[in-house]
């Protein structure tokens, strides 16, 4: 199998699964417990959020562990609009969000929160001129994501955090997808809230965690005991929060090397592709990217077939579309860049990752070289 | 009480989302290709404005019986895998027969698609009716004269 979708999920890096097992054996311990194999659990807690917070340059209490990057999205989003609602009912986003972000925001919406979506360039990139206009004296909130997931398009952050900090608006970003694949600092970028995910750097799924900058307000929307300094409430998965520790931290210290090669690993593949084959469109090249991600759109086929077509021969890439229940569930990332509904129907996302080689781009490229002329010669387009 | 003999076992292979049999029209699609306008007793251009799929269909008649079918389609597998059995179906049909055809007759055939699949077989049935709805009118008007 050659897997292409790392910025779908990622298979447990090996170390990760050693440091989580004795937390699932012998160390079971809930970490609110008085006896020994409490305080170790609780011990080990506090452990993995120092290792989190030295990864992207926050203090330890600044870390509130999740379960995951929609989790921490609702978070950030819910738990600031609600704490400050006697202050301003307006929030700022942008076209291109995670389905855990606009989602969330429609939702808000049905409760008379006022949403303005940012709109983005040909090249996937919100304009922070376009934050600046959109601010009015109720704006609370600004919640833009550091790379898109589709594209690998890395968002102007340090520009709209500057500008939400200079008038006091509260900054999110959702950083699942630049996190392990760019050098993140939190004290650098200006902002507030941070959502991490853990299964997309080889740990868990199920884990992650939200960045909250000392003082920011907060209102929580999971209640209970008193878990994550009152923000978080439920009995912590340590296991998981071990792994996903573990696993940052690996993701931080090979992440200048890897970076490097994913990227040469990704211009192979964008360079085979352009040259061996007619018709086809890579998204966002013209902007920066995280180095894994290539959107590639292929002319007057379908993703979907493209797909079934690798599939079939053990590569595993995803589409921005998929057409359901007769309806095209368009990517709203690429329709927001301006490109054609029928191209968008086309575009493939290839995300490369740790155990790809050269040699597995090589093999793609051949797939797509056969695949695309087979489906061209089907296609009526 | 519970019940241990209704408890689900675990999967013994890989799920596959479609079916072989639709694999195989996928990855060998029957009647693909394009007829010249002489050739084409009756032409159709279908599209499905919702998911954005379109395909072009040509029928060759002869006494009344469709002795060829030609298509082609820019869709998804599951546009393209029925639209390939509704050829199968169709080709040696008479008109009366083939305007009976239809999108629950490809899904029979295959022995069923996944559930939010079914549409797509909507795609190639329609093409036919409107290629053999085509292949009428040029009969009544070439009657006229």
């Amino acid at each position: 199998m050659i897997y292409l979708d790392h910025n779908a999920t990622t298979p447990v890096h090996p170390q990760v699964v050693n440091k989580m097992i004795p937390y699932l054996k012998q160390n079971f311990g809930n970490p609110s417990s008085f006896y020994r194999i409490g305080r170790e659990a609780k011990a080990v807690l506090e452990n993995s959020r120092r290792k989190v917070a030295l990864c992207i340059g926050a203090d330890a209490d600044e870390i509130v562990f999740t379960s995951g990057g929609t989790e921490s999205d609702n978070l950030a989003i819910r738990g600031v609009v609600r704490a400050l609602k006697n202050r301003g009912n307006h929030m700022i986003s942008s076209s291109i969000e995670h389905h855990a972000v606009l989602q969330t925001c429609f939702a808000l919406e049905k409760d008379d929160v006022r949403i303005t979506y940012l709109p983005v360039d040909s090249e996937g990139m919100v304009n922070p001129d376009d934050v600046l206009k959109s601010i009015t004296p109720q704006t609370v909130l600004i919640s833009v994501m550091y790379a898109n997931n589709e594209t690998g398009v890395i968002q102007p952050i340090k520009k709209i955090g500057t500008i939400a900090r200079e008038r006091n608006i509260v900054f999110h970003t959702d950083a699942v997808q630049a996190v392990g694949k760019i050098p993140v600092n939190v004290s650098e970028i200006n902002v507030d809230l941070m959502s991490i995910s853990g299964h997309k750097i080889y740990g868990p799924k199920g884990t992650g965690a939200l960045y909250i900058r000392k003082g920011t307000p907060m209102i929580p929307v999971l209640t209970g005991g008193h878990h994550e300094h009152d923000l978080r409430a439920g009995t912590e998965n340590i296991a998981g929060v071990v792994g996903f520790a573990e696993a940052l931290t690996l993701a931080t210290e090979s992440l200048e090397h890897e970076s490097r090669r994913l990227e040469s690993l990704r211009d192979r593949l964008e360079e085979g592709v352009k040259q061996r084959i007619e018709a086809v469109q890579i998204n966002g090249r013209n902007a920066l990217r995280v180095p894994n991600t290539t959107s590639i759109s292929f002319m007057s086929i379908e993703a979907e077939s493209i797909l079934l077509h690798l599939d079939l021969k053990g590569i595993c890439a995803s589409s921005g579309s998929a057409c359901t229940t007769g309806s095209s569930d368009s990517s709203h990332v690429l329709l927001s860049m301006g490109i054609a509904q029928q191209v968008t129907q086309g575009t493939l996302r290839f995300s490369l990752g740790k155990e790809n080689s050269a040699e597995d781009i090589d093999i793609t490229i051949e797939a797509l070289v056969e695949i695309t002329e087979k489906l061209r010669e089907i296609s009526s387009l | 009480m519970y019940d241990k003999t209704k408890a689900p076992v675990e999967p013994e292979r890989p799920i596959l989302f479609y079916n072989e049999t639709v694999i195989d029209h996928f990855t060998k699609p029957r009647n693909v290709g394009e007829m010249s306008e002489e050739e084409a007793d009756g032409f159709s251009l279908t599209g499905d404005p919702e998911c954005g799929d379109q395909m072009k269909l040509w029928i060759k008649v002869e006494s009344d019986k469709i002795v060829d079918i030609k298509f082609k389609s820019f869709g998804c597998p599951g546009a393209i895998a029925t639209s390939s059995m509704m050829t199968v179906l169709a080709k040696g049909k008479t008109i009366e027969k083939a305007i009976q055809l239809s999108d629950d007759d490809v899904i029979e055939a295959f022995g069923g698609i996944p559930e939010y699949k079914k549409h797509c077989s909507l795609l190639g049935t329609n093409a036919l009716h409107a290629a053999i709805r085509d292949y009428q009118q040029k009969q009544k008007s070439s009657k006229k004269k």
